[in-house]
């Protein structure tokens, strides 16, 4: 491969992927484990002409977004956990008004201020409720740095495509972790223009009223009516990203036992169920790389006269993906889980224990 | 109508009209003896003299203000209850051309909003803000807000504001005033031909500024509420001489609208030492 791969921190990563996807607003506020996001940002914008705000709090920066995002400029912003709820309130209005703009969450320990450390406590609001109004989002959930750095490239991408944020959910594993990655080409100068422009008519840019519509981005009104329309635009733009969907699959052909997990769990995961399958156990393995949505057709597709049982592995506690899997799984075989909480992060050898004890008939604890 | 007045009409020359930033297929809403909607026309009418309707940005806050997001021509959004100024912060940092104020009431921006208030300011933000203080919540139906008088009742302080409770009125302007990077700060109302005219000339002034690249404007403009202060129009504007105008004294706090922008008087700084 002739691609240049570089050796970076995840964080970095992130953030010179979205200056490379035409990236030029950010504004942020500290909060390890993600603060080498706004730091990238800080330094790399004034570069390419974009603009870094350090915001006063979350509410202020993910409303800057907000604001930028409304000129079609390419925005983002980032936190970890409890700083992510505060920004839910910019998020469900960006939702509400469809504005693009990308987020990321650098996810940690929960609930409240919960630990700094690396966590997965954050599923069910990333993929349900990350604001008030009953929202939906696309959630991708990078399981290595070469995957943050495509899937934030291509997040602004569907972002501009539905006119609505989309959410990078990591962890402090990832955001901290430094990988060898090839990171995309930057756009032009040119293309970022085109791609803002391609919004100017929807965009608050400036219309001449003697000759044209006024932007009007409107996050809620006074019409019921209005509103209630919105609400149904929203629903089937959220039923068409069954297209959208993106999973890791391995050995579903004939396995007995099938592990699930995302982001960093998944990763671990993986490495128990290759370790398993290269001396000959049946073990399948789905990895959801879009939470949201999620892969229900692929658990959907299992042949359960054979799959024994189903091992999620979170680190989370309770576990949260697990609501997921229940709901593809409809009690057709049973789901172990494989769980860890408040920074605590899990071996594979625990996985991989708890994937001999379902392959014996036995169960995980 | 006989040939004698015909002819006189003709004769007529137009010097007042509407102005062409409201819908002509529309009202306003506000109730009668509101400030508003004379606020809003003034700052339509300061966009057109100015020619720059085409690269406007209205940025509403939360609250009465917003009856108005229907019926202005030009580019407006909708940002989060006190969160105006967070919004034009990125409205105007990814386009430098444009006009980009923000509307707020005085819950939206002197109590949810005073980070992002106080912030914008401090960080000296080129737009403007128009902040209207009526000293009450009047959407949500007559609450108690930072600018209430003492003594003045509200659904949420029946007894009326006790010092010793809630504490005393803020006041925006001088608040701002403690720091350096504003440029102008005034504080207006819109009561008499005169206060209108005064008031017209503070929004000129701040958008002007704000198109020279000076930084952050606040024009401060106190009105009544007669529905939520529980008085006729004519009443309400009797109180607001007698007790808004003695908590909130009308005049200029801050004017460096006559000196160079910031960045601008720094090079010449930099010219001196070479």
């Amino acid at each position: 491969m002739s691609e240049k791969r570089v050796f970076m921190k995840g964080c970095e990563a992130i953030a010179e992927a979205a200056v490379r996807s035409g990236c030029r607003f950010f504004a942020g506020y500290p909060i390890t484990p993600q603060n080498e996001i706004p730091e990238y940002f800080a330094r790399r914008l004034p570069e390419v002409g974009g603009h870094f705000v350090q915001g006063e709090s979350e509410l202020a920066s993910v409303n800057m977004v907000y604001g930028a995002a409304s000129t079609g400029t390419r925005a983002m912003t980032s936190s970890s956990s409890c700083g992510i709820s505060l920004k839910s309130e910019g998020v469900s209005f960006c939702a509400s008004a469809r504005i693009p703009m990308v987020y990321c969450n650098i996810s940690r320990g929960g609930p409240g201020i919960g630990s700094i450390q690396p966590s997965q406590q954050d599923y069910a609001q990333a993929t349900r409720a990350s604001g008030n109004g009953g929202f939906r989002m696309m959630v991708f959930a990078p399981g290595d740095v070469q995957e943050a750095v495509d899937m934030t490239y291509a997040a602004f991408d569907y972002a501009q495509r539905d006119r609505n944020p989309v959410l990078i959910l990591g962890d402090g594993v990832l955001g901290t972790i430094m990988e060898p990655v090839v990171l995309p080409p930057m756009r032009s100068e040119e293309e970022v223009r085109r791609l803002k422009d391609e919004l100017r008519d929807w965009a608050l840019v400036g219309h001449d009223p003697k000759k044209e519509e006024r932007a009007f981005i409107l996050p809620g009104g006074w019409s019921t009516k209005r509103q209630e329309q919105t609400c149904i635009n929203n629903a089937a733009l959220y039923d068409s990203w069954v297209k959208d969907v993106q999973v890791e699959t391995i050995g579903l052909e004939d396995a007995e036992v099938v592990v699930t997990g995302y982001g960093i769990s998944g990763r671990i995961a993986r490495s128990a169920v290759n370790k398993l399958r290269a001396e000959g156990a049946r073990v399948g393995y789905i990895r959801p790389k879009t939470v949201s949505p999620f892969p229900y057709e692929t658990f959907e597709k299992l042949d359960y006269s054979r799959v024994k049982a189903i091992l999620d592995v979170e680190m989370s506690i309770p576990a949260l993906m697990k609501l997921d899997v229940e709901l593809a799984v409809k009690d057709r075989t049973r789901i172990e889980t494989c769980l860890h909480a408040g920074g605590e992060i899990m071996s594979s050898r625990e996985v991989e224990a708890a994937i001999r004890a379902l392959l014996q008939g036995g169960r995980t604890e | 109508m006989n040939g004698t007045d015909m002819r006189n009409e003709k004769e007529l020359k137009k010097v007042y009209s509407r102005t062409s930033t409201f819908r002509k297929d529309m009202v306003a809403g506000f109730c009668p003896g509101c400030m508003h909607g004379t606020v809003f026309k003034l700052i339509g009418e300061v966009l057109e003299e100015l020619g720059v309707v085409d690269r406007t940005a209205c940025v509403f806050g939360v609250g009465c203000c917003g009856l108005a997001m229907e019926y202005i021509t030009y580019d407006n959004t909708t940002s989060p209850h006190g969160r105006a100024c967070a919004v034009a912060t990125g409205i105007k940092r990814t386009n430098e051309n444009m006009l980009v104020y923000t509307y707020q009431g005085d819950g939206d921006l002197a109590a949810i909003g005073l980070a992002e208030t106080m912030s914008a300011a401090n960080r000296g933000e080129n737009f403007t803000v128009i902040f209207v203080n009526n000293g009450i919540y009047g959407m949500t139906g007559g609450q108690m807000a930072p600018t209430t008088l003492v003594g003045m009742k509200a659904s949420t302080a029946p007894g009326g504001r006790d010092p010793k409770e809630h504490g005393y009125p803020m006041h925006m302007c001088e608040i701002l005033n403690q720091l350096t990077a504003p440029y102008y700060l005034e504080r207006c109302s819109c009561n008499t031909p005169q206060n209108v005219i005064k008031t017209r000339n503070a929004i000129r002034k701040a958008f002007q500024n704000q198109l020279d690249g000076k930084g952050f404007s606040m024009v401060e403009i106190v009105t009544t509420c007669p529905t939520n202060w529980g008085m006729s129009e004519l009443d309400a504007l009797e109180f607001l001489e007698d007790k808004m105008f003695a908590e909130f004294p009308l005049g200029v706090v801050r004017d460096r609208s006559a000196e160079k922008p910031d960045d601008q008087a720094e090079k010449s700084d930099d010219r001196e030492v070479e």
